[in-house]
């Protein structure tokens, strides 16, 4: 078992690595390129550097419109976790409704029953 | 052969019925052979109408084999065997029940000959798998679970009175073509389309799969959309707005996948977008991209089945999935590491892996039949996919900022499972001629052609570059405790709400007229109370009632008493 100290992307310097070796690779395929002959259909497609400037700027579009979707999108985490007192609310709502209703039951009850003795 | 005759839901069913009264070594046994025994079963089944009978002058045909429902049935299996390794450690009895029969269930809706039969399976889909969420136990996966089961069992509904309709219509129960120029046709269309995620209609996926259990969430990601998948595939190709609707759903969920912290709902939106694909391809409906979509949901199964069980193995693990409590965990958990890094290469569809076989076709039928802006679209999706799952994933679990959680890989099953569908996922995509001698139709198909890898891994690459940039910018959208709405907030908030306001004033306003109403009936009763006594001073004022009851009884009395004499 490795010590906490020395795994792979705790050395900036492999982060580096890691890093040039994907601006290497990146540089690569785009002069490939110029040298690999396509063959295919869409007049797009033959344009030089199409795919790497539009995965590149695509993605960099996706990632700005979905910050933007933040601004009124986002909530706090327990946005929807009132759910369960939100029910809670309507049953306490109703409850003194209910109550309500009860004790112009309870009122009319007396009230008919007064009707109904004489006197 | 008799053996022919048993549908392969049946194995499953009893594997239930297993799994309810075994445990232990036993059960696990039993359950891992099951789909074993039942491969091996479907191997031998050759393409026909194995089960028919007549049905209130309805020929019903629960079973019924061709390429299209083999090629389902085939990565069911592959499915149900992996997720049944990696929830071997599970002692809980209902999860495995209610695993096997979501199984049996799947399988049983890709063999339907008929759509009543169709209509059963969905159900038995919706009833079983909901028990999968609820396992979890606690108040939001109970929530979510009803709300899963409501669209669920709703989708169901509408395909059952699409069934009915189209009976009328046709004379017929039969499952094939059925296009969009009838009324039932539309109906069973809405009814696939819920089941399927379509946009608006997609909120069940996202908001129950991340509440379902660890291993839970490994069947429910295998089975419900892609048996829609089938289904469409069977009844709809070649519908033109099914390209647009796929298209939509390739594109949108990308933009919740980035700013969602919960990995496993980051992967539910990825699921949708990857049905989206499918979805496209049904609506072109060539043989090549029929082959498209049939192969991507065979290779979609796997891989996201495998990004879903090493999210589930960090929950499992760390008992956390949000981004923004993870991180670092590449340092003990290396296996589990390497084994998603392989998943989400194939979802980015990188070369070797399996997405690059299956997604590419796809997006060269879309070429070929001239959906250009369809193309682009689906390009920008597989550029945005590689951007949340594939990279966004592994990063913010096992790289990113050290969250300083030290825990060790999962227990062996869950790696083995893991291994194995790591294993596939790179086999199909070294190999995929193997994928390939299984889909319905021969189009000599060629993934490996030069200028395709180039332009895939250029995407890729400078996908990747972007994400490196932005990050290093600091622009990239941090991990966030939060949570994101969607549509499902029109039916978790605001109709509620409205229903609530609505209501509450109707109760205010029924409460005002009834005490009136109250109020002038005792009004009238005290009213004539009063004109009664002026009336009766003379008879009965200082009496009760009650002595007149009495008085005429003992007159009643003496009639009777006379009669006797008499």
């Amino acid at each position: 078992m490795e010590t906490d100290k020395n795994h792979l992307f705790d050395n900036p310097k492999n982060v580096k690595w890691f890093l040039y070796i994907l601006y290497g690779s990146c540089a690569a395929l785009f002069i490939l390129d110029f040298v690999v002959h396509r063959h295919i259909r869409l007049s797009w497609g033959n344009l030089w550097g199409f795919y790497p400037i539009y995965g590149f700027v695509g993605c960099i579009v996706l990632v700005h419109v979905a910050k933007w979707a933040r601004t009124f999108l986002m909530r706090p985490e327990d946005y929807y976790a009132s759910e369960g007192k939100g029910n809670q609310s309507v049953a306490e709502l109703e409850a003194p409704l209910c109550v309500e209703e009860k004790s112009v039951e309870e009122k009319r009850s007396t009230k008919a029953g007064d009707h109904n003795v004489d006197g | 052969m008799w053996m022919v005759e048993i549908p392969p839901f049946v194995p499953f069913f009893v594997g239930a019925l297993i799994a309810a009264v075994t445990h232990g070594l036993l059960r696990n046994v039993l359950m891992v052979s099951i789909p074993i025994i039942s491969a091996f079963h479907l191997s031998m089944v050759p393409e026909a109408v194995h089960l028919q009978f007549v049905f209130l002058d309805y020929q019903l045909i629960p079973y019924q084999v061709d390429k299209l429902s083999l090629m389902f049935a085939y990565v069911f299996h592959i499915a149900a065997f992996i997720a049944i390794i990696y929830s071997l450690h599970v002692r809980d009895t209902l999860q495995q029940v209610a695993a096997m029969m979501y199984t049996g269930s799947g399988l049983g809706a890709v063999f339907a000959g008929d759509l009543l039969t169709l209509f059963v399976f969905w159900e038995f889909l919706a009833f079983s798998s909901v028990f999968l969420i609820w396992a979890r136990r606690t108040q939001r996966a109970y929530v979510a679970g009803m709300r899963y089961l409501i669209i669920q069992v709703l989708s169901g509904i509408i395909l059952l009175v699409g069934a009915l309709f189209y009976a009328v219509e046709n004379g017929t129960l039969a499952f094939s073509y059925i296009g969009l120029d009838s009324f039932s046709g539309c109906l069973i269309f809405i009814a696939f389309g819920i089941k399927c995620a379509f946009p608006l209609a997609h909120n069940w996926l996202t908001d129950a799969y991340p509440e379902a259990t660890v291993t839970g969430t490994v069947f429910l990601s295998a089975f419900s959309t892609k048996v829609a998948v089938y289904a469409l595939a069977r009844a709809y190709p070649g519908t033109e707005l099914l390209i647009y609707i796929g298209a939509a759903m390739a594109c949108f969920p990308i933009l919740f996948a980035v700013i969602e912290n919960d990995l496993r709902r980051v992967l539910a939106y990825s699921l949708i977008n990857q049905v989206g694909f499918m979805v496209v391809g049904i609506g072109i409906g060539t043989a090549l991209a029929i082959n498209g979509t049939v192969s991507h949901a065979f290779a979609h199964i796997i891989y996201k089945g495998l990004l879903f069980m090493s999210m589930g193995a960090v929950l499992h693990m760390t008992g956390r999935i949000n981004g923004s409590d993870l991180g670092g965990l590449y340092k003990t958990m290396p296996k589990t590491t390497v084994l998603c890094i392989v998943g989400a290469a194939s979802i980015s569809a990188f070369p070797l892996f399996s997405g690059f076989v299956s997604k590419s076709m796809v997006m060269a039928a879309a070429l070929e039949n001239g959906f250009n802006w369809i193309w682009l679209t689906l390009l920008f999706a597989s550029a945005g996919v590689f951007h949340h799952a594939g990279i966004k994933i592994p990063y913010f679990a096992f790289f990113a900022h050290d969250s300083g959680i030290r825990v060790s890989d999962p227990p062996n099953n869950m790696l083995c499972a893991m291994v194995i569908a790591a294993g596939l996922c790179i086999f199909i995509g070294v190999y995929p001629t193997a994928l390939y001698a299984l889909l319905p139709y021969e189009t000599g198909y060629n993934p490996y052609d030069a200028s395709h890898v180039l332009a895939q891994t250029q995407l890729l690459f400078f996908a990747a570059l972007a994400f490196v940039w932005l990050n290093l910018r600091g622009v990239y959208p941090p991990e966030l405790r939060a949570t994101n709405l969607d549509f499902d907030w029109f039916y978790r908030r605001f109709f509620p709400n409205l229903l609530q306001k609505i209501f509450s004033i109707i109760w205010k306003k029924d409460k005002a007229f009834r005490q009136a109403f109250l109020a002038k009936l005792s009004r009238c009763l005290i009213f004539i109370a009063q004109k009664n006594d002026g009336i009766s001073v003379l008879l009965s004022r200082t009496y009760p009632a009650s002595s007149m009851v009495m008085w005429v009884a003992v007159t009643l009395a003496i009639y009777l008493f006379l009669s006797f004499i008499h």
